[in-house]
């Protein structure tokens, strides 16, 4: 399989990439890594007429200590973040979770901006950043803004990044309390079928809906006092899981309940 | 566009379609027909290389991606004749079947024992989920891994 035919474009600053970006609207992509994207143009799904790499941009590939909040640069890899020590200590879900997606030749070259710029609800960064309230910082033409991951994710595949915007960094909140992570995949390497993400008392799916979803039932469950399992049983309510032969929604629902459940039991032993 | 990818410690210059992918440079422009193109996409690792030094599936980088890096292949592993120590271990322990898959293994492998010299049967399990064998010969594979790591930590 052979992409269809573009111009490529290595990026020398963010503000290359957002030259061109302006320049071509949507007949340009933005190249963060590419195990989304290129897969996509093998299959000629995505047909973009220029792919601006950004993927060598150094300057947006860091993780640094800020106080209550970690700042993570867009084009840090799954690699990076699963060995980031500061991570593991400040973030441990976002470290673990980064490395248990793909494998590792995909960590080697994914990134966390690309990822989430995807806006895939199967990925299992969108979920992650969800259920840690973090922060997405977007820059465009007319310079930067916020937008709280709860903001961030608005339909299949699509996010509230505009076609001129550029993830710079994401911030995250230092955890404070227990956390898990679950996912539940066919073979090793693929997509998860459904996964939970589980900070405190904040709870985010996976693949149960066309966005990332935090699982609010649950959440308002744990609020009034719940028992973990009692609370664990709202899982699917208000998600719209997939219906497909290899896992019918009623499949996913149940995974959903299951996953909750062993993920609040962990974030809490 | 033109590319200038260090391959195997040889500076390959060509012009190539943007739209080329690595396995494809190596395998048509540069004549190195070691690497695989396996499942062709990104699932079976039979097209792992190097990268600067890191393990990547070939068949989704761009060879314009790779412009101005470094990239192994399995021609580039042994050195005056003398097989690479993670080779050796494969040939001793009998790491191949059919031996499609072994280039990306071997790859993958030395990849991973750079991240981690010592790794567990589990650490080594895990370090390969990206690489599959149609013949099923995992066992030998990992011990080939395994064998490897001792003989290098040993020396």
């Amino acid at each position: 399989m052979i992409p269809a035919a573009f111009t490529y474009h290595r990026a020398e600053s963010v503000d290359d990439a957002l030259r061109l970006l302006a320049e071509h609207g949507d007949d340009a992509k933005l190249l963060a890594g590419g195990h989304s994207l290129l897969p996509l143009m093998k299959l000629r799904l995505a047909v973009p007429e220029l792919l601006v790499d950004v993927t060598a941009l150094r300057e947006l590939a860091f993780v640094e200590d800020a106080g209550p909040e970690v700042r993570i640069g867009a084009l840090t890899r799954h690699h990076d973040l699963a060995n980031s020590a500061l991570l593991a200590r400040a973030v441990p879900l976002l470290a673990h979770a980064a490395g248990t997606i793909g494998d590792p030749q995909v960590r080697h070259r994914g990134t966390l901006g690309g990822s989430l710029a995807h806006g895939d609800a199967a990925a299992d960064l969108p979920a992650v950043v969800l259920a840690l309230d973090a922060v997405l910082v977007l820059r465009g033409p007319d310079g930067t803004r916020d937008v709280p991951a709860a903001e961030f994710f608005v339909d299949f595949f699509e996010t509230a990044l505009e076609p001129g915007e550029i993830i710079t960094e994401v911030r995250v909140p230092k955890q404070t309390a227990g956390w898990d992570f679950q996912k539940f995949t066919r073979r090793a390497i693929d997509w998860a079928v459904v996964g939970v993400a589980v900070a405190g008392d904040a709870v985010a799916l996976v693949n149960m809906g066309a966005t990332p979803l935090r699982a609010t039932a649950v959440e308002t469950a744990l609020a009034a006092g719940a028992p973990l399992a009692e609370a664990a049983e709202r899982a699917a309510d208000g998600t719209s899981p997939a219906d497909e032969p290899a896992a019918s929604a009623d499949y996913r629902r149940h995974l959903a309940r299951v996953l909750v459940r062993r993920a609040l039991e962990n974030s809490r032993a | 566009m033109r590319v200038t990818i260090t391959v195997n410690d040889t500076e390959q210059r060509h012009e190539v379609e943007d739209r080329t992918l690595l396995v494809h440079f190596l395998r048509e422009t540069c004549g190195l027909t070691g690497t695989n193109t396996g499942c062709d996409t990104t699932s079976c690792g039979a097209c792992t290389v190097l990268l600067d030094g890191e393990s990547v599936k070939s068949c989704t980088v761009l060879a314009a991606q790779a412009d101005g890096h470094d990239v192994t292949t399995i021609e580039g592993l042994s050195t005056d004749e003398r097989l690479h120590p993670v080779q050796r271990a494969f040939q001793e322990c009998h790491g191949l079947q059919c031996g499609f898959c072994t280039p990306g293994m071997v790859l993958a492998s030395v990849s991973l024992l750079q991240e981690n010299p010592s790794p567990t049967e589990r650490e080594v399990r895990d370090g390969l989920e990206g690489n599959l064998c149609r013949c099923t010969g995992y066992q030998n594979i990992v011990d080939s891994v395994l064998t490897a790591s001792r003989e290098e930590t040993a020396r």
